[in-house]
């Protein structure tokens, strides 16, 4: 399983009615589409919770990365239902490996297709995690403000990563070589560095924030913002609808699996 | 030479097998680089990087110099010469057991120079050396390059530092979008309108003071002051002369 | 509330000393800067500039602990009685690392940074954002991300959010240190635009004189934390060429040239501090 299956998982900064729905509307639809996942192993309705994201997939024009996604998640679905048929009767196989399937397309929807920008904000709408940050770090908004720089540092930690490594490498160090304690001690040359740099960088990017007059005394106000638009609520509600009525199914009957 | 962009950085690494070429040969003295590992290859070619912080991570100075020649296989009694040797070049000797996080900047620079210096590589890159110094320290580095070429090692610098080339008068290769625009002697191509605007660079003060007064019949390929001294200098005491000669 | 007469920051032997240093990073300095100045500071490296810069806009001391003694005071006010984000309204930063002052995930979300921390309304942080973007050439690059930048695009960036903040001073510590000479250019071009279109007095950390030489007006050279010359370019670069090159200052290459021709009798004109009129002086002597 290549590094290529996070592929799957990243943001594509397109601009399609899939993108645009409120990321709050869409976590709701993930957890309305994990709920009956998790609570039932009918194959058709696996399947069919599989099926319907698919043209939402294809609205949101992330389909060839989906499949590229599906395909390095082969090794992993192979082996759940491997073991799962060694241990129980073929069609709990099918259900599971579905269910697996399942559950990895619909994270990877959501992430390709909310932006992390909107995932702070609607972090920041929530609640809880604004009192948490209050009490934790002072201010209301820094949890989210701390989760959107992590977002937008990872790919520069990247080109650092590498340049430590070619850095490192020019100077003589070999990471394939040598016995597991070996290749394992050859990466404290690698990881040094780099733990020095997000330091500097994060002291350096603390010190623009503060001269940018973070956090302000009138505390800040956020130029975008999240609005619940009439879709927005329509995913809603089938939402709970759906998490609602799969809850009182699997309380008052026995879905079998197939 | 180039702009940001221009491939000079993705060169460099070419020589010593970081990237290897997709298309075409590199080779270091007759070893194709594609048949040879980094390791085998830094060797002779050394890569200083732009930023010290890269490859900073000893708990001693001393330690950090010595760390490739380790890498290298060198005997231990060899590796403590080699590494007081080069601490003692750079200036670096009271520094030796020092943690090389404490350093100013251009201290660490100097000790990253220092890492490559001391397994002394031929062939010795330095990727934008200049970067961020004042003008004394850039003196102190000139001289220290000159040095080096002239005990045989060949030095290879990406930059983009105009005067900074201008004083040291190498030859130039400037690149643009990943090709070659143009060779030649520093003083040459620097002063070329042309070639300078296609690499995206400024032209050193002395070239572009030259190409203003080319109507007086002065070369354009001046970009050392004290050559431009020279040159001024005797049509100055010839108008001196000859205003002398009227009055 | 400015300071006397257009006072825009005026400091009274000022001195600090870092936390754990054994010496005075600023030592007795006092300086007058006039609002709408174009002032290039430089010196050695250590000398003290990005620690007076630092003073200006309050991160000495609240971000680089230490003492601070005597008095400097921006726009009338003691820096002292301020916080960083108070004085941040009236002193804008610029960094020399173009890419470690950007932290959003877009450059719109970036710019608009400075003006969410001011307690504006959503209308007025647009109005600022959208000005700031237009006034510093980065609208078209307004979705992109960070890293997506070049380094040329992240300083106009920064400078977009400084900006935004509508502040009466901005600071820029070697701006163009890791840009290539072209850029370096235009965005000294560009900061000089925005100066004189809005009145904003900049301050400009350098090393290379000629870059900045020909849009400031007033030079301050700083050694060992004093102010050791401080007057217009032109008339420190004459009187002052000998000692300034040995303080290890790069001073432009036609004054030193000049300098040299002086010495032998051949020129006896004030030094040049560029190309433009060095060549036009040597012009007319050999037309004679």
């Amino acid at each position: 399983m290549s590094l290529r299956v996070l592929n799957g998982f990243k943001f594509s900064s397109l601009k399609t009615p899939v993108h645009r729905l409120d990321p709050r509307a869409k976590f709701l639809l993930v957890i309305g589409i994990i709920v009956p996942s998790l609570l039932f192993t009918n194959i058709y309705l696996l399947a069919g919770l599989l099926l319907v994201q698919v043209p939402l997939l294809m609205v949101g024009r992330v389909t060839r990365r989906w499949v590229q996604s599906l395909r390095a998640g082969v090794f992993l679905s192979a082996l759940i239902f491997v073991v799962n048929f060694f241990t129980g009767p073929l069609v709990n196989a099918v259900a599971l490996t579905l269910r697996f399937l399942l559950l990895m397309t619909t994270f990877s929807f959501f992430f390709m297709t909310t932006s992390p920008d909107d995932l702070g904000l609607a972090i920041d709408k929530v609640g809880f995690i604004r009192w948490l940050s209050r009490r934790w770090l002072g201010y209301p908004n820094a949890l989210s403000f701390t989760f959107t720089t992590a977002v937008r540092l990872v790919p520069t930690m990247a080109v650092d990563a590498q340049t430590v490594v070619d850095a490192q490498r020019s100077r003589g160090l070999e990471l394939d070589k040598g016995n597991l304690l070996k290749r394992v001690r050859n990466y404290i040359p690698i990881l040094i560095p780099l733990l020095l740099i997000a330091i500097r960088r994060s002291l350096e990017l603390a010190e623009a924030l503060e001269a940018r007059g973070f956090p302000g005394r009138e505390g800040r106000t956020s130029l975008f913002e999240l609005r619940f638009k009439p879709v927005d609520y329509l995913l809603l509600g089938i939402s709970l609808g759906g998490i609602v009525l799969s809850f009182w199914v699997f309380f008052h009957y026995h879905v079998p699996t197939i | 030479m180039g702009e940001n962009g221009a491939g000079k950085t993705t060169l460099a690494k070419q020589l010593n097998g970081l990237l290897k070429p997709t298309l075409g040969r590199v080779t270091v003295d007759g070893d194709d680089t594609a048949k040879k590992s980094v390791a085998q290859l830094s060797r002779k070619v050394g890569i200083v990087f732009q930023n010290p912080d890269h490859l900073l991570f000893s708990e001693t100075v001393r330690e950090e110099v010595g760390f490739a020649l380790k890498n290298f296989g060198f005997e231990p009694g060899v590796v403590v010469k080699q590494v007081e040797r080069t601490l003692e070049a750079l200036d670096l000797a009271h520094y030796g057991d020092t943690s090389p996080f404490l350093l100013s900047g251009e201290e660490r620079k100097r000790v990253a120079l220092a890492a490559v210096l001391a397994w002394e590589p031929d062939y010795l890159i330095l990727d934008e050396p200049t970067i961020g110094q004042d003008y004394q320290q850039k003196e102190r580095l000139r001289n220290f390059i000159l040095q080096l070429n002239s005990q045989g090692k060949a030095v290879v610098m990406v930059t983009h530092d105009v005067e900074f080339v201008a004083e040291c008068n190498p030859k130039v290769v400037l690149m643009s979008k990943g090709q070659i625009v143009a060779q030649g002697q520093a003083d040459e191509v620097l002063s070329d309108d042309g070639l300078i605007e296609k690499a995206s660079l400024v032209k050193p003060q002395m070239a572009k003071l030259f190409s203003q007064l080319s109507e007086f019949g002065f070369p354009r390929d001046v970009v050392d002051v004290h050559r431009a001294k020279m040159l001024l200098q005797e049509r100055l005491s010839e108008v001196r002369v000859r205003v002398a000669q009227s009055s | 509330m400015a300071g006397t007469q257009g006072e825009i920051v005026a400091a009274h032997s000022l001195g600090f000393q870092y936390a754990g240093s054994t010496s005075k990073a600023l030592d007795d300095v006092s300086i007058v800067i006039r609002q709408g100045e174009f002032l290039l500071l430089t010196g050695p490296s250590g000398c003290g500039k990005t620690t007076l810069c630092r003073c200006l806009n309050g991160l000495i001391p609240n971000f680089h602990p230490g003492e601070m003694s005597g008095e400097l005071l921006v726009d009338g006010v003691s820096v002292a009685a301020e916080t960083t984000s108070e004085l941040s309204r009236k002193v804008g930063y610029v960094f020399q690392n173009p890419e470690n002052q950007l932290f959003a995930l877009t450059v719109e979300k970036d710019v608009a940074f400075g003006p969410e921390n001011l307690g504006l309304t959503r209308e007025e942080i647009r109005g600022r954002v959208d000005w700031a973007m237009d006034a510093a050439g980065t609208v078209a690059l307004k979705d992109l991300a960070p890293y997506e930048l070049s380094g040329g695009q992240q300083q106009r960036v920064a400078l977009a959010g400084v900006l935004a903040m509508k502040p009466s001073v901005i600071v820029l510590d070697e701006p163009t240190s890791f840009l290539d000479p072209r850029t370096a250019e235009e965005v000294m071009g560009a900061v000089d635009g925005l100066r004189r279109e809005n009145g904003i007095t900049v301050i400009v950390v350098e090393h290379r004189l000629d870059l900045v030489g020909r849009y400031a007006e007033r030079i301050v050279v700083m050694d060992h934390g004093r102010i050791v010359a401080d007057g217009r370019v032109e008339d420190v670069i004459d009187s002052e060429f000998d000692r300034l090159s040995g303080l290890g200052i790069g001073l432009p290459k036609v004054s030193l040239l000049w300098s040299l021709l002086k010495r032998d009798g051949l020129v006896s004109e004030r030094l040049p501090t560029h190309v433009e009129s060095a060549a036009r002086m040597l012009s007319e002597r050999l037309r004679n």
